[in-house]
């Protein structure tokens, strides 16, 4: 019987398991799209390291059969992913209750159980892997890392071709693939019989086991429950699954921001939803400008009161609504930045005809591009420059989109707007009012900081806000606002009983005239945040105002600690306090995995059977063992995670940036782990060549990537690959280093080894969003730096004067 | 102040009057007890958070119904809780306190007219029945209209006119209206409806996704006809505090 390492079955099952976690984000952004969904995938991963547990306790009975149970916990995965998501999905758990009802968190917990169990089932089979071929670890973890990396990008060409719910055949298939490729050496009937299965197997499912079940309170699910509203159109993609209803009896209205002095609506128009959430609406358009009326009673159509005829960029066109709103004002031409291809096809394909092809039209150009990749590769200048509700009201105002990065609302970014701007241009960004006022003043403060970056004396002048009772648009102009401008906005204001949030010059009695607030905190916000006491201002705000910027692009981020006892005795006097809810997600998310780590980190320990078998290990070795794989599962993500959101920034497409920023960390990551084996045994000079380079990157990569921005993608995509090579081919290194030298002097270590790094990379994960939030990105590297340094210097191989375990 | 204290006393003889003459006339359905301690609880929010507390006769209004009939039957031990609850179709009964502050701030009477789109379970409906007013709803979900009408001619609402169907135009024919609650979740507020609000009419909108309803919308019709909208919010949260004031 052949007793080689199987590298092929590795390599598969880690692209399938990886595939799984990726996809799982998916389908819970379908089905539900709460945090708490992020909250139990996050717990399931911890899988990963249990199942370092798992073969740590049950180490001797695991690899005498090693092959028999290697192919089981892989077949075991492939039902697991598919049977586990299928029962976990039909839980009545509803998340938006959660603050109202505790036993929503018994379902949560039932959840984390049942994701908990494939991620188990895939871990265990490699790590029996790992175990049995301790002499092969260099080559194991190469497949393992490899087939990661083609895990990802084939998931997200998959994704491009079949409904994310189909997607889960293939990776049930992938891991009865794995189970074949596994038991073809020693028995080639289980293996064809498995391959069978493999190949037929998932298609034979019943599409009941993989239909989604998607929450009732979904925007998606409220429309279709309307009498005759039917699914018109969709297009699926790895942005998300974008659907169109139209629902002829009670017909979907959508126009956000709408004035109460309106006199009509908007004419007839078609649901948009991404994920099963309002993404706007595409509305009837045969060429006649009349129906658009509604468009010039927004507040995001107040820029066209100060501009003639002029050149418009909207960024994140979707439907295109921003630029039927441009046509209505008269624009001369407009080119309109969209990164959803799958949004502009429906627009212009399926739904032509009553669309009336926006896009199309002689002055409208489209451009499929990400809104900071656009302006940093445009050399033309815009008279006005629209970003008008880019997200959603429901992510927006329930606090959930807290942990995504943004790169549209950072200072550089709005510098970068800015420096696209004609000479008394306009860039106008409109965002949904919340109460009490929070995105409206962070992006007031950032104005202001991107103003005074540009030398801008006096950034009031230049500044102007309105906010109706659900929209607020803000202007800055490339200029001072001259008095005929500010008395313009003034007569906008009263024609439609908007409130002037600020002009240069106002007086407290002109705000908070028509949407009155008992105090208006969107006035007093922008006076202290021009005067002198601006610090003072944030400081003592309750939510977290200070400006976003490409390091800390945290823009939704609002939370302060300080606030939580207010908070929590808002709650306890029956309220539902004004919470944020990603921030508090992200803290339960990690006392978890801190608490399940630690756990089942030290559960070997208290057995006594494991504890017998650690001994025969030298004492130190036994020290480093956990120092140095904590050290490198947190150093490892804690590098990987920030750079892969510098260059998601540099690249600008988000499905660019996601295949191969990813794909080239762990391509060369393995190819760094297979050329380890050819290493002396604890040879230190990786851990200087990761911390020299993650801190060259750490100065050099901001200013050079912002300076070549404008490059075309395919030079983008060379130096991305270019950039990433060395680092991550030094990357991928001290982990099979150390774990070769565990393997050499106490075997029975080695699963426990590994189950620390997967351990650590989950709490890592969580740790470095966390940090860059607070710190920023830049100091997260530096900390992972110092975990590399102590890594190197508890490398687990025999110290001089080290004595052994007793026997 | 002595004034103040005087004012504050007969604000509460008026608040134990009502509940006590609520007491008097609700029905024994063995449920009196939870109702009693629900309209407690929310009367004490609304001390807390609203300068002006809430009118008596909302009060009354909520100990009289029986919130545990808009519920569903497996939720009817938690109907008298203090928080929202599903109701199926993807939507839900409101917490009792915010009902209660959204009645408040209609300002409506007896004889009163008012229109709901939105009927949901229907509770809301029954609130302003309770209160004398004459009641229009319109539901969009077809079974829950119908659910909810039944439901409400069970118990003893058939006067509320219900209709299925697209609240976005309003409801005409039995307009114009002194109050409106929009309790659908709407982009805008479509202008029908303005339309159909009296002059000194008052619209209600709560704002945010189900179950967390952040900040109430009140809309005013003045004289001249112009509209004045005020943003609250249900709960007090001063997001400046100290040497700000």
């Amino acid at each position: 019987m052949s007793e080689r390492p199987p590298l092929a079955a590795v390599a598969v099952l880690s692209a399938a398991a990886l595939a799984y976690e990726l996809l799982l984000l998916r389908l819970f952004a379908i089905i539900q799209w709460h945090l708490f969904a992020y909250l139990a995938i996050s717990v399931a991963l911890l899988g990963i390291g249990a199942a370092g547990s798992l073969v740590t306790l049950a180490r001797r009975r695991l690899l005498a059969a090693w092959r028999r149970n290697f192919v089981l916990a892989a077949t075991g995965f492939a039902i697991a992913a598919v049977a586990c998501f299928a029962v976990a999905e039909r839980l009545p758990f509803n998340a938006l209750e959660i603050a109202w009802n505790p036993r929503q968190f018994a379902v949560l917990a039932a959840i984390y159980v049942l994701l908990f169990l494939p991620f188990l089932s895939a871990a265990t089979a490699l790590c029996i892997a790992y175990s049995r071929f301790g002499g092969a670890i260099a080559q194991l973890y190469g497949a393992d890392i490899l087939g990661a990396g083609v895990g990802s990008l084939g998931l997200l060409a998959a994704l491009f071709l079949l409904h994310p719910a189909e997607t889960l055949r293939l990776i049930c298939g992938l891991g009865l693939a794995a189970a074949a490729i596994a038991a073809w050496p020693a028995s080639r009937r289980l293996g064809s019989t498995l391959g069978l299965l493999a190949l037929a197997g998932p298609w034979l499912l019943p599409a009941a086991a993989i239909e989604l079940v998607s929450s009732d309170y979904k925007d998606l699910s409220q429309a279709l429950r309307v009498k005759e509203a039917r699914v018109l159109a969709q297009r699926v993609s790895p942005l998300g699954v974008v659907t169109v209803v139209a629902s002829p009896l009670v017909p979907l209205r959508h126009a956000p921001g709408l004035s109460l002095n309106a006199g009509d609506g908007p004419p007839a128009q078609l649901g948009l939803f991404i994920d099963g959430q309002t993404a706007g609406a595409v509305t009837r358009f045969d060429g006649a400008l009349a129906p658009l009326a509604y468009l010039t009673h927004t507040t995001a159509a107040l820029p066209y009161r100060l501009l003639q005829r002029p050149r418009v960029l909207v960024l994140g066109a979707g439907a295109g609504s921003d630029v039927l709103q441009a046509m209505a004002h008269g624009a001369r031409w407009v080119d309109a930045v969209e990164a959803n291809s799958q949004i502009t096809g429906l627009v212009q394909e399926e739904l032509a005809d009553f669309s009336g092809r926006p896009y199309s039209r002689p002055d409208v150009h489209l451009h499929a591009a990400e809104a900071r990749g656009f302006i940093a590769a445009s050399r033309d200048d815009f008279d006005l420059i629209q970003l008008a509700l880019v997200d959603a009201f429901g992510v927006s105002a329930a606090g959930l989109g807290a942990l995504n990065e943004s790169h549209l609302y950072t200072v550089e970014a709005l510098d970068a707007y800015l420096q696209r701007l004609a000479p008394g241009g306009l860039l106008a960004i409109t965002r949904w009012v919340s109460l009490p006022p929070r995105d409206s003043l962070r992006l007031f403060a950032t104005a202001i900081a991107a103003l005074e970056r540009r030398g801008v004396a006096e950034p009031g002048r230049s500044l102007v806000m309105v906010r109706g009772w659900n929209t607020a648009t803000l202007m800055l102009k490339n200029g001072a606002f001259s008095a005929a401008e500010i008395a313009a906005v003034r007569s906008f204001c009263r024609q439609h009983s908007f409130d002037i949030v600020h002009v240069h010059g106002i007086a407290a009695a002109e705000a908070n005239l028509y949407n009155v607030q008992e105090r208006d905190d969107f006035f007093d916000g922008t006076r202290a945040l021009l005067g002198p006491a601006r610090q003072d201002f944030l400081d003592r705000y309750k939510f977290e105002l200070t400006p976003a910027t490409d390091d800390r692009p945290y823009f939704f981020h609002f939370f302060k600690w300080w606030t939580l006892p207010e908070l929590l005795d808002l709650r306890s006097r029956g309220a539902l306090p004004p919470l944020d809810w990603g921030y508090p997600v992200l803290i339960m998310a990690l006392c978890q995995a801190v608490t399940v780590s630690l756990l089942l980190i030290l559960l070997p320990l208290a057995l006594a059977d494991t504890r017998l078998a650690f001994g025969a290990a030298p004492t130190a070795l036994r020290r480093r063992v956990p120092v140095y794989f904590l050290a490198l599962g947190l150093g490892f993500m804690a590098i990987e995670i920030p750079f892969l959101q510098r260059f998601s920034l540099f690249l600008s497409h988000p499905l660019y940036a996601a295949a191969v920023v990813l794909a080239s960390f762990l391509v060369f990551a393995g190819l760094g782990a297979r050329f380890s084996a050819r290493l002396a045994p604890g040879t230190r000079w990786p851990f200087v060549a990761i911390a020299g380079i993650a801190l060259l990157y750490v100065v050099v990569l901001p200013p050079l990537l912002a300076a070549l921005m404008g490059l075309a993608q395919a030079w983008k995509i060379l130096l991305t690959v270019l950039l990433v090579a060395p680092l991550a081919f030094c990357l991928g290194m001290p982990f099979p280093l150390g774990l070769a030298a565990v393997a050499g002097r106490a075997a029975a270590l080695v699963p426990w080894a590994w189950g620390i790094n997967g351990f650590a990379s989950v709490v890592a994960t969580l740790l470095a969003t966390l940090l860059a939030i607070h710190w920023g990105q830049s100091l997260v590297v530096v900390a992972a730096v110092l975990l590399y340094g102590i890594a190197a210097w508890q490398f687990p191989q025999q110290a001089p004067g080290d004595a052994p375990g007793p026997a | 102040m002595p004034m103040q204290c005087w004012q504050t006393s007969c604000r509460w003889l008026a608040v134990a009057l009502a509940l006590l003459s609520a007491l008097a006339v609700a029905a024994d359905d063995g449920m009196s007890t939870e109702r009693r301690a629900m309209v407690a609880t929310v009367a004490a929010m609304a001390r807390d958070f609203r300068a002006g507390g809430i009118d008596a006769r909302v009060l009354a209004a909520l100990e009289r119904l029986p919130r545990h009939e808009f519920v569903p039957a497996p939720l009817r031990a938690s109907a008298y809780e203090n928080r929202p609850l599903p109701v199926g179709y993807g939507q839900t009964i409101s917490q009792p306190y915010i009902v209660a502050v959204m009645t408040d701030l209609l300002r409506v009477g007896a004889g009163d007219t008012a229109l709901e789109i939105g009927t949901g379970s229907g509770y809301q409906a029954a609130v302003l029945a309770e209160l004398g007013v004459k009641v229009s709803t319109i539901e969009i979900v077809e079974p829950l209209a119908r659910e909810a009408a039944e439901r409400l001619r069970r118990l003893g609402y058939g006067g509320i006119a219900t209709r299925i169907g697209d609240g976005y135009h309003g409801w005409p024919e039995q307009g114009p209206f002194d109050a409106i609650m929009v309790t659908a979740a709407a982009s805008h507020v479509p202008p029908p409806l303005l339309r159909q609000l009296k002059t000194g009419g008052r619209m209600v909108i709560p704002v945010g996704p189900p179950f967390q309803t952040q900040q109430l919308m009140l809309v005013e019709k003045r004289a001249d006809g112009t509209l004045l909208t005020r943003q609250l919010m249900p709960v007090v949260f001063v997001p400046l505090t100290g040497g700000h004031d």
